[in-house]
This record gives C-alpha cells, sequence and structure tokens, in this order.
C-alpha cells in the first residue's frame, strides 16, 4: 500500500474537459471522499485512478511507481494495478454463484485450489455472506449484491478501494447499515479507499477527508468540520450545508478578532484571511430575537421533526435561514442576531 | 508500462476488423473496381454498351415495375396487419405475428412453387376439389402481375416488423394528450399517429423495394417461364448460358442493380435518422385502442388472410406432393409417398445438396459466431475510426441484392491473388459468399445484446486483474450466448435455404438445396421438387419454434419477431 498522488491532471472528452489541473495527494489508509453535484467530475476522476481512462494531461503515481503519464501517453492497464473498484450497479457476474464471483480474481492470480477456498470464505465470513455463497447474484437484495461487491474486491487485497457511488441504488434504511459496513471494512484493513458520492450526508459520515469538486476542480479538500466550519469559497459555502454567503464590507482586523458590516449589521466574524470579502450565514449563525436588528419576514416553514426551518427574507432582499423550536407563521416579521460567521475571500 | 491501457483491445480488433473487411466489403469493391474499367483502363465504354442494349432496359424496367407495385402490396397488407396489431386489443396477438413471420423465412422459390400449385389448369389441390380451370388455360401466375403479387406477400414481413417496432415507440400517453386537449377519433389517428409513424413506414417500404428489387426466386420460378425477364434473373441467364466468359458485361448489370439498391438503402437510412427524433416518453404502456364489436369480424378477417397467403399454398404444395405424377387429382386411391421417398432418399443429388447445405449453414454459423462476438465487443467498448466506418457500412453485403454478391465474388475468387488457383466452381466460394452475407444476420443481434450490457461487466473484470482473454472467456462470451445462439440459428435458417448466391455459384457437386428445388421444378419433376420443399418447410417451421421458445431467455432486440 501507499500513497497515491497526482500531479497536474486532467482529462478532456472530445474537446470539453471533464477534469482540469488536479493536483493533491491522497495518504496511505485515509478515507476520501469525492463530492460533487453531477457532471462535476468526480467519477471520471475515479475512473483515472482505477485505469478505466487515460489522463489527457498530467501524471498519477501510486508511491514511487508511475500509473499513468498523460504527456508520454503511458499507463498501466487497469488489470495490473491491483486496485479493487466497486460499481454503482454493483457490476456482479450474473452467470456465476456469489462464491465464484467473489474467487475470481483469485483465480486470475493463479492461486491454489485450497488458497482460493479459504481467502474467498474469509471474504464472505467478514461481508456477512457465508449463508448466501451458493446463490446467484439475482437472488439476492441490494443490500446484499452490495456487500458481495465490496467482498470481492478485498479478495485480492488491493493497495486501494475505489467506490463508485456504491449506495445510490438502495433504500435510505440500507444505505445507514452499509455505511456501518464500509466503515467497519476501512478500519479493520486499513486499505485506502476514495469513494464517490453527490450525497454530503454520506461523505460527511465516512471520510477522513472531503474532497469537494464543481467545474472539473476540487474546490477545497478538508476535513468534514473545515469544510462545514470553513469553507474556502461560496460554492463550497453554499454546496456544503445549509447556509446563505453574503457580501461583508469594512472589514477591521485586530489581534484577537475581526469585524465588519454584513447586511447593515457591524457584527465579529471568524477568518484566517485578512480582508475577507463574504460571509456564509448558517442557521447556527442566527438567533431569532424580538430585539434582533435584523429585520426579516418568514416566507416559508418547513418542519424537521422537534424543530422548524424557517426561510425568512430581510428587509435588502436576501433570503436567511433560521432554526427554531417554536412555531411561526407566514409573514410573520421577526428580529435576528447574527454570531460570529465564518468569512472567507473571493474575487 | 503499455501504451494504451487498452492496447491489447486495440490490436485484436484490429486484426478482426481487418478479416471482417476483407470478407464482407472487399467483393463489393471489386465489383465496383471491375464495372468502372474495360480491359485494364478505367473507363465507362462497357458500361456504355451493356447499358445501350435492349434487354438490359427491358429488364431495369420490369424490375422496377415488379419491385415497387410488389413494395405496395406488402405495404397495403404489412401496414394494415402493424396498425391493427400495434394499436388495438386483438386477442392471440403473439401466434398472429409469428403466422406473419414465416412468409418471410420461407425461401422465394418455395413461395412461388407453393402457389403455382394452388392455380392453373394442373394444380392437384384444384381437379382434386374440380376447381381446376381447362387444360390449356394459362397459369395466371406466370405473369407480372403473378411476381407482383408474390413479392407483395413474400415481403410484407419488413413493412410489418419496421412499422410495428416504429408504433410501440409511441407512449400512451402522447394519444391520451391529443384526446383530453379534444381530439376526437380520427383526428388523433391523422394528425397524432399517423406522423408520429411516417417515418418508420418510409424506412421499411425503402428496405422492402431493395429486397424486391433483389429478389431472384420469385421472378425466377415465375417470370422466365413467362420470357418476363427481371435484373437479377438477366444476369443469371447470361451467366448460365454463356459462363464466365460474360462475366465483365454482367458486373455492369450487377452494378446496375447495386445502384438502385444503394438508392434505396440511402433512403432507408435518412429514415431511420428522421425516427429517433420522436423517441421521447415512457414506452412502458404500448397503445391499446379497443376495437369493441368489431373486434371479432376483424380477427376472423385477419386470421383468414392469413390462412390465404400462409396455409392453402402449404396445402397445395402438400397435395402436389402426394400424387404419382403431376396433374393427376388426388383421391385415396392415388394418394402416395413415392415421390418423397424418390426425392429424399433415392435421389443422389438431394443427399448431397442436404450435406452441402447443412454443411455449409452450420459452418457459416459457426465462423461468423467466433468473428463477431469478440468483434461486437470490441467495437461496442473500444471503437475506432475505422470500426466506427465499418459498423456503417456492414450491412452492405446483406442488403445488396444476392446476385450482386454472386458476381462480387467470382470477380474476388475466380483468381486468388500471386497463384493460379480458382474457388469458381468450388464449395468454398459458396461459403465466403455466404460468410459475407450472412455477417449482419450474426453481428447485428449480438450488437444490440452486448449494447444492453453493462460495461462495468468486463470493467470488474478488468479491476480484478482478467487480461483481454480471460475477461473475453469468463465473463463476455458467457453473458452474451444467448444472443449469439439465436444470431447463429438465423443464419442457419436463412443460409440452409439461400438461394440467390448459390444459384449463380454452383457446380455438379456443389448443389444446394435451394438449387436443387429450383432445378427440380425447371425439370417438369414438380412433385419431387414439391416433397423437398415441404421437407424444408417443415425444417423452417421447427427451427422458428426452437428460437420463439428460447426467446425468453435472450435480450430484448435479438429474435427480430420479438419486441
Amino acid at each position: 500500500m501507499a500513497d497515491i498522488t497526482l500531479t497536474s491532471v486532467g482529462k478532456t472528452f472530445s474537446g470539453s474537459p471533464a477534469v482540469q489541473d488536479i493536483s493533491t495527494r491522497f495518504n496511505d489508509g485515509e478515507f476520501i471522499a469525492l463530492l460533487g453535484p453531477s457532471g462535476c467530475g468526480k467519477t471520471t476522476l475515479l475512473r483515472l485512478l482505477a485505469g478505466f481512462e487515460m489522463p489527457s494531461q498530467g501524471t498519477i503515481r501510486i508511491g514511487d511507481r508511475d500509473i499513468a503519464d498523460g504527456h508520454t501517453g503511458k499507463m498501466v492497464p487497469p488489470e495490473n494495478r491491483n486496485m479493487g473498484f466497486v460499481f454503482q450497479s454493483y457490476a456482479l457476474w450474473p452467470h456465476m454463484s456469489v462464491r465464484r464471483n467473489v474467487s475470481y480474481p483469485l483465480e486470475i492470480r493463479g492461486f491454489s485450489k485450497g488458497d482460493i477456498a479459504t481467502q474467498t470464505d474469509a471474504a464472505l465470513t467478514a461481508t456477512g455472506l457465508g449463508e448466501y455463497a451458493a446463490r446467484m447474484p439475482s437472488e439476492l437484495s441490494g443490500g446484499q449484491r452490495q456487500r458481495v461487491a465490496l467482498a470481492r474486491c478485498l479478495v485480492s487485497d488491493p493497495d486501494a478501494v475505489l467506490l463508485d457511488e456504491p449506495l445510490a441504488n438502495l433504500d435510505v434504511a440500507l444505505r445507514a447499515s452499509m455505511q456501518t459496513v464500509f466503515t467497519d471494512f476501512h478500519k479493520r484493513t486499513g486499505a485506502t479507499m476514495v469513494y464517490v458520492t453527490h450525497d454530503q450526508a454520506e461523505a460527511m459520515a465516512m471520510a477522513d477527508r472531503i474532497a469537494v469538486m464543481d467545474n472539473g476542480r476540487i474546490q477545497q479538500f478538508d476535513t468534514p468540520q473545515n469544510l462545514y466550519e470553513r469553507p474556502k469559497n461560496r460554492f463550497v459555502a453554499e454546496f456544503v450545508g445549509l447556509g446563505t454567503v453574503v457580501p461583508m464590507r469594512g472589514v477591521e482586523k485586530n489581534e484577537t478578532s475581526s469585524h465588519g458590516h454584513v447586511l447593515g449589521q457591524r457584527i465579529a466574524v471568524k477568518s484566517t484571511h485578512d480582508c475577507p470579502s463574504h460571509v456564509c450565514l448558517r442557521p447556527e449563525n442566527l438567533t431569532i430575537s424580538e430585539t434582533g436588528d435584523l429585520r426579516a419576514k418568514v416566507a416559508r416553514v418547513t418542519y424537521l421533526g422537534g424543530k422548524y426551518l424557517l426561510e425568512t427574507v430581510s428587509e435588502c432582499g436576501t433570503r436567511l435561514l433560521a432554526e427554531t423550536r417554536a412555531k411561526f407563521d407566514v409573514g410573520v416579521q421577526l428580529g435576528l442576531t447574527i454570531t460570529t460567521p465564518w468569512a472567507f475571500y473571493e474575487d | 508500462m503499455q501504451k494504451e491501457g487498452s492496447r491489447s483491445e486495440g490490436r485484436l480488433l484490429c486484426a478482426i476488423l481487418i478479416v471482417a473487411i476483407c470478407l464482407t466489403l472487399a467483393p463489393v469493391a471489386r465489383l465496383f473496381v471491375e464495372g468502372l474499367t474495360d480491359q485494364g483502363t478505367f473507363g465507362f465504354t462497357l458500361a456504355g454498351k451493356v447499358l445501350a442494349q435492349p434487354s438490359t432496359m427491358s429488364a431495369l424496367k420490369h424490375s422496377l415495375i415488379t419491385a415497387s407495385l410488389g413494395t405496395l402490396v406488402s405495404l397495403v397488407l404489412g401496414a394494415a396487419f402493424a396498425f391493427l396489431v400495434a394499436l388495438t386489443d386483438l386477442r392471440a396477438k403473439a401466434a398472429l405475428v409469428f403466422c406473419l413471420m414465416i412468409p418471410m423465412m420461407i425461401p422465394p422459390q418455395i413461395t412461388a412453387l407453393s402457389w403455382t400449385q394452388i392455380m392453373g389448369p394442373s394444380s392437384v389441390l384444384l381437379k382434386t376439389l374440380g376447381l381446376a380451370p381447362p387444360l390449356g388455360s394459362s397459369q395466371p401466375l406466370y405473369s407480372a402481375e403473378g411476381i407482383i403479387l408474390l413479392l407483395g406477400i413474400q415481403h410484407m414481413s419488413i413493412i410489418f416488423l419496421t412499422l410495428r417496432a416504429g408504433l410501440r415507440a409511441i407512449p400512451q400517453e402522447t394519444v391520451e394528450a391529443a384526446r383530453i386537449s379534444g381530439a376526437r377519433g380520427m383526428r388523433t389517428w391523422w394528425q397524432v399517429i399517423l406522423p408520429l409513424t411516417l417515418p418508420s413506414l418510409a424506412a421499411g417500404t425503402a428496405i422492402t423495394f431493395v429486397t424486391a428489387l433483389g429478389n431472384f426466386g420469385i421472378p425466377a420460378m415465375l417470370g422466365i417461364p413467362a420470357g418476363y425477364v427481371t435484373l437479377p434473373t438477366l444476369v443469371y441467364q447470361k451467366l448460365a448460358g454463356l459462363g464466365t466468359s460474360v462475366l465483365a458485361e454482367v458486373s455492369v448489370l450487377a452494378m446496375l442493380i447495386g445502384a438502385v439498391a444503394v438508392i434505396g438503402i440511402l433512403a432507408q437510412r435518412f429514415f431511420q435518422t428522421q425516427q429517433r427524433v420522436y423517441l421521447v416518453g415512457s414506452t412502458s404502456r404500448p397503445l391499446a385502442i379497443p376495437l369493441g364489436a368489431a373486434r371479432l369480424p376483424v380477427e376472423i378477417l385477419l386470421w383468414a388472410i392469413v390462412c390465404t397467403i400462409l396455409v392453402l399454398p402449404m396445402f397445395g404444395l402438400l397435395a402436389t406432393s402426394l400424387v404419382p405424377a403431376y396433374g393427376v387429382p388426388l383421391r385415396f386411391d392415388t394418394v402416395t409417398l413415392t415421390s418423397w421417398v424418390e426425392v429424399l432418399l433415392r435421389q443422389p443429388v438431394t443427399a448431397r445438396a442436404f450435406v452441402n447445405s447443412f454443411g455449409l449453414a452450420f459452418g457459416a454459423a459457426l465462423v461468423l459466431m467466433i468473428l463477431c462476438l469478440p468483434l461486437a465487443w470490441l467495437m461496442e467498448r473500444s471503437p475506432t475510426r475505422l470500426s466506427r466506418l465499418f459498423d456503417s457500412l456492414l450491412d452492405l453485403p446483406y442488403a445488396l441484392p444476392g446476385v450482386v454478391l454472386s458476381i462480387a465474388m467470382i470477380l474476388l475468387l475466380i483468381n486468388l491473388p500471386f497463384t493460379d488457383a480458382t474457388l469458381y466452381g468450388t464449395i468454398w466460394i459458396i461459403f465466403f459468399a455466404y460468410l459475407a452475407r450472412f455477417f449482419a444476420v450474426m453481428f447485428r443481434p449480438l450488437q444490440a445484446s452486448l449494447k444492453q450490457l453493462d460495461p462495468a461487466m468486463g470493467e470488474a473484470a478488468q479491476s480484478v486483474g482478467a487480461t483481454l482473454f480471460q475477461r473475453l472467456r469468463d465473463v463476455i462470451i458467457p453473458l452474451s450466448a444467448p444472443a449469439a445462439a439465436a444470431g447463429a440459428i438465423l443464419v442457419f435458417l436463412t443460409a440452409f435455404n439461400e438461394l440467390t448466391v448459390s444459384a449463380l455459384l454452383w457446380s455438379s457437386g456443389t448443389e444446394t438445396l435451394g438449387v436443387v428445388i429450383f432445378n427440380l421444378d425447371d425439370s417438369g419433376e414438380t412433385a419431387m421438387a414439391s416433397a423437398l420443399a415441404m421437407t424444408i418447410v417443415m425444417v423452417v417451421m421447427l427451427l422458428m419454434v426452437l428460437v420463439q421458445l428460447l426467446s425468453r431467455r435472450f435480450p430484448k432486440g435479438v429474435v427480430p419477431w420479438q419486441t
């Protein structure tokens, strides 16, 4: 096992770029999530790692081994990369039993019959599939099929496991339990995992670090906490969690704190930048009080179970989201207080 | 490190593609060169000479008349059936569709033979029923009208299938939306349904015209006795009478048919692209317009038509095959199996033809399966510019009239390059011609099934380390086996009955079943020809039933008469 290093990797499909200038490093044993809206290039990046696509520019290295080089046009084909891949459609071979599906990678590697049997049994037990070994894929439920796909890629002890939206076809309840399967598997094996998803809750729940992608670029690559609390730009602030990005003027920074004008209020903000230009207002930055200086009108109320999400419109027309335990009616005037939101700089 | 991850795939694709191109497109290219050269120099002098002959012009006129009017008959019959079967709540649709497919699967020379058995003064069936016209009156089918009628019946399935597919692609919502907007009765038909189906109807008409133009069996059996010569029969007569000395002249004729056919093929391609625009919306529930009280009468009418065009001629054929001599009425005291025994057991030529046809059909199916399976997959997975070009041209040897392909094959193989050897007159020339002609029959079902195969199936094997060969052996071949089997059966079925190609390429010892029936009828052995024809019809039906029974295991789009 080893680190995966990408150096200015790009991929164009018939002229239009799907992935642009990505330079980053996935550490050995990390659980990485690639998160972004559809069409952001996350699946293309995963397929570049697997070797199903050839990069148009840049190089990909595993440890000290070059596996793809866009300049020379050379690459190690997928079958020689020793990576596991879990497909969105599971891609179980319908004409093979569960056991054969799982043991196939070992057959390919020319293991002895005895080794194949032991390792297959181990993989089946690890994924809780022991009793289904003789079944055909068509006789399994969605969650079971996903486990077979996972068992198939872990049986050959890959350097890295690549997962392409593996939970997209499962229902909500099953997703939660499969998330536990993935995190347990990651803890036990210590394998590097790269997980593509468009569901931020999924990414936050499992990943050590998340690469948020848009327009073929990584917008921010950080821990889940940092992505939520300290977004680097408007896209990340708006894509991760609920929030409204509003401009900020008249910034004053001293050694301990920064202040600035936001929606006509002078407030304290958190920032690492010397001169931040925008703040991200999340529901927890807004407190409802009759005396609040920022006046806003309730435009929509959504019950979230135990609390309400209020969509309010301030006097200057900005849409702000607040959470409350008390119910408010649409059209009611409120006062809001802003408490130390995160501020960042963007052109 | 390798250059490109798909290097091995690219190499294999390239290798198979070259073989496939040599098999299918080289003969067509060779013919093109021959038609444009006169004794080694490029020019149109020979072409001009041949085209100026009155026989050429009259054959062209006859071909155009019979093909276009025959297409019209197919259009009326096929469209009526397609609209009723696809859009209404008729019962027993599956049986009806199966029966409508049979005329296409029965070889044209047998269609012609069976119809002549239910008409004319010597018809055994009519004599038995006491309805025969007086001796000396002419066989009404030995005429342009007869050719047109039978061409129409033979090819109505093509219109039926393309139109039905087009109709089934119309979502019920479109008609419901028209109704909710206030469109009543016929208005829905001519403002919604008809415009949506026009492209598929036009595409079906074009391809039917091309097929009718290339038909040899029907104008040969009906036209030659009447002195009514079409282009394919003109080529046959010249080549059969004068041998290969007229090869250059005949290739001009072949190019003339080819040119007309290509216009038709281009028209069909054009209409097919028009059709794609309309494929929007869910087609999970196809249209089902209730016929109400008219349902039973319509059903009776449709089945009566099916009986007339299918069952009646078969009875004629059966009756003829059971009498001791042609013209004797069939009674309990005259019924005999002599013809069957004679033709199936005694005649050495029939036994030879069975062996030849069986071997050719089986061999062609096997070779094409081995060739097309990896090719179809590689073309789907890693297409190149060459493979896309091949994809658009590979239907040509099948779509072009059989006469054209036969002449092309003779030109290509009469003198093997760098040697004095020739394949003309051997069974191999027929074999290679079959490979070229039925390539598309094998390739298209496989392609349809591989298009539906999740590309992740192969990629999953690749990601666990399987090489190209292992992926093909363990994943792709087992998963596309049903489609390959269906394609192989279709190739076998068509090749087993084939006449047009072998009629021009056979020689003594390499007769096929199609040739034997044609020759038996030609030499007046109608009873024996009928017995052999009945045998072949039964083999065809048996194979069709087999495909039908297996059809549930095939992916969508593999069996041509299933949707």
